[in-house]
């Protein structure tokens, strides 16, 4: 319990485990640039396209500048979470990569921080990627979506934290099966990425309060749509706070299952 | 500067309360080779887990380049090199990238590293598989890497944790020849093994462990000299003949040992022996020269390992 309040021992050397992912992600960027494309805009086809025929506007925009900016923060999450769950169990377990680094004078917090960093990064391209269709095609215009790379960083690095504090309880891949289906799915469907939540009933109101997605989804569209009040700068409270816990933890973890 | 470049006293570790390493002390001198000997579930692996600051201690000390490893685990570790039991090489790199990107974890400029990653393939003989994906590597090219990719910091200590298990004899010999190199240009090595031809062929002083205890400490011709007499007589007596054999050995007044279907005569008398022995014509056996792993086997007995 003590070992857990300790700061962790964190520095610049988590940044060289960030450039040994960046530098195997460059191996194949260009298929995974395609992969972080192709989900989003299927979703925005099949939903806003084909569904907006039988939707009325909602809020006052069209059914697909309604979900454009949801699926954006969808992408963060996604990307994060799966690089922080299976990429950085595979480095653990199977590739043994972080038994290798923390014989150098990396530490293991330093190689669970760097893997933060770069869930984050993977998350923040993802969602960067997709906004660059969504400005031209005219889902986006608002001046404040220029701080919506702050929001992508921070949503990533909160859900790269969450997804590596799981990596760092999984027994095995099947493991995360349950992570996926019982919160990021859940969390995906009922962060008001698809419909308001206040069509909802109170208790599941309450309950999506909880969800981490959901005040990035307020935060996106708030940026997109230029609809800003001061009510977000609780949801970026929000984040700031749970990110901060979340990151802690995920270092901590990581070593305590690391370090025996 | 002192000649100590580890010095472990009283080192403890406890995994929940079984002691992995029970109390152990030794030092390792400037410029040799260490070896640590012990079957399976000895404690090697956990002591230079110890000495790597990859595992804190449960008890005791452990200083290396004086250091003490739980106060300064960084500057330790900048100069030291692993060969871990396990090879961790990065599949998804290639060859050379495993260096190039092992030399920027030490703070190693990106050109330094370049030159020094070249050099290195050049040493382990593998620099036309300089761009190989790891997977296609044999088993020997593998470990050669991890050898190389332990020198890519100039290290003045290397840690090598049974650093030939599983691999065919050319490799091996490879690898010893290499590791001699090392040892010439002054560098300091630590090696777990359980294999004895490999202890006799590298290391100057070695410790025999077991059960996390130390059983006994020196060079491998003093340890020879200490535990068995110059030759040993394996005795083959089959499933049926033990009985016989062993009446027989009772009239001769030679150490003798059995196991199995074996019976060991340990001498400094090999002629003597022959003569009072012919009543096991009909018996194959094998003279041979004493060797560590007699040591070894009558230290740590004969039992099987898990």
């Amino acid at each position: 319990m003590i070992a857990l309040l300790k700061l962790p021992r964190v520095g610049r050397r988590a940044f060289k485990v960030w450039q040994r992912n960046r530098d195997t992600w460059l191996k194949f960027y260009k298929a995974s640039l395609v992969g972080n494309l192709a989900e989003p805009v299927l979703f925005l086809l099949a939903f806003g396209i084909g569904l907006s025929q039988f939707i009325s506007d909602i809020e006052g925009v069209p059914y697909i500048n309604y979900i454009a900016p949801g699926l954006m923060v969808a992408a963060v999450m996604n990307a994060a979470t799966f690089e922080c769950t299976f990429g950085a169990f595979t480095r653990m377990s199977a590739q043994k990569t972080y038994d290798a680094i923390i014989v150098t004078p990396v530490n293991i917090e330093e190689v669970a921080a760097g893997e933060i960093l770069w869930g984050a990064s993977k998350g923040f391209i993802s969602a960067v990627v997709i906004l660059a269709v969504l400005v031209p095609w005219g889902l986006a215009s608002s001046p404040w979506l220029l701080l919506s790379p702050m929001l992508f960083i921070l949503e990533g690095l909160m859900f790269a934290s969450l997804s590596l504090i799981v990596t760092a309880f999984s027994p095995s891949y099947d493991y995360f099966a349950y992570y996926f289906s019982l919160v990021v799915s859940p969390m995906f469907f009922f962060s008001g990425v698809f419909f308001p939540l206040s069509a909802l009933p109170e208790w599941v109101r309450t309950v999506s309060w909880f969800m981490p997605l959901s005040h990035a989804v307020k935060l996106s569209r708030g940026l997109a749509s230029g609809n800003i009040s001061t009510h977000l700068l609780l949801d970026a409270v929000w984040m700031v706070v749970f990110t901060f816990i979340a990151s802690w933890l995920a270092i901590k973890l990581i070593k305590r299952r690391l370090i025996k | 500067m002192s000649d100590i470049i580890i010095q472990a006293s009283g080192l403890c570790k406890d995994y929940s309360g079984f002691p992995a390493v029970n109390g152990i002390d030794f030092v390792v001198k400037k410029a040799e080779c260490f070896g640590i000997l012990g079957p399976n579930g000895a404690g090697k692996t956990t002591t230079m887990n110890m000495v790597q600051g990859r595992s804190p201690l449960s008890g005791g000390e452990l200083r290396v380049f004086g250091m003490d490893i739980l106060e300064k685990p960084r500057r330790i570790k900048a100069r030291m090199g692993v060969v871990p039991q396990e090879n961790n090489l990065d599949p998804d790199l290639s060859v050379i990238e495993n260096l190039r990107v092992y030399a920027r974890y030490f703070d190693i400029p990106k050109k330094a590293a370049l030159g020094k990653a070249e050099n290195l393939l050049d040493f382990i003989s593998l620099m036309d598989k300089k761009n190989e994906k790891i997977t296609n590597l044999s088993g020997g090219m593998k470990r050669r890497l991890m050898v190389a990719r332990a020198l890519v910091n100039d290290p003045e200590l290397i840690i090598l944790d049974e650093p030939t298990t599983g691999l065919d004899p050319q490799a091996r010999h490879l690898i010893w020849q290499k590791l001699r190199g090392l040892k010439k240009t002054g560098r300091t090595l630590a090696l777990t093994t359980h294999n004895m031809e490999e202890a006799a062929q590298l290391c100057d002083r070695l410790v025999i462990m077991d059960n996390g205890k130390i059983l006994d400490e020196g060079s491998p011709g003093e340890l020879l000299k200490r535990h068995v007499r110059g030759s040993v007589f394996e005795f083959n007596t089959g499933t049926e003949g033990t009985d016989d054999v062993l009446s027989c050995l009772k009239t001769i007044d030679h150490e003798f040992e059995t196991s199995g279907d074996t019976v060991f005569i340990y001498t400094n008398e090999a002629e003597a022996v022959l003569k009072q022995t012919s009543c096991f014509t009909g018996v194959g056996f094998v003279h041979r020269q004493a060797t560590l792993e007699d040591v070894f086997l009558k230290l740590t007995g004969r039992e099987l390992r898990e």
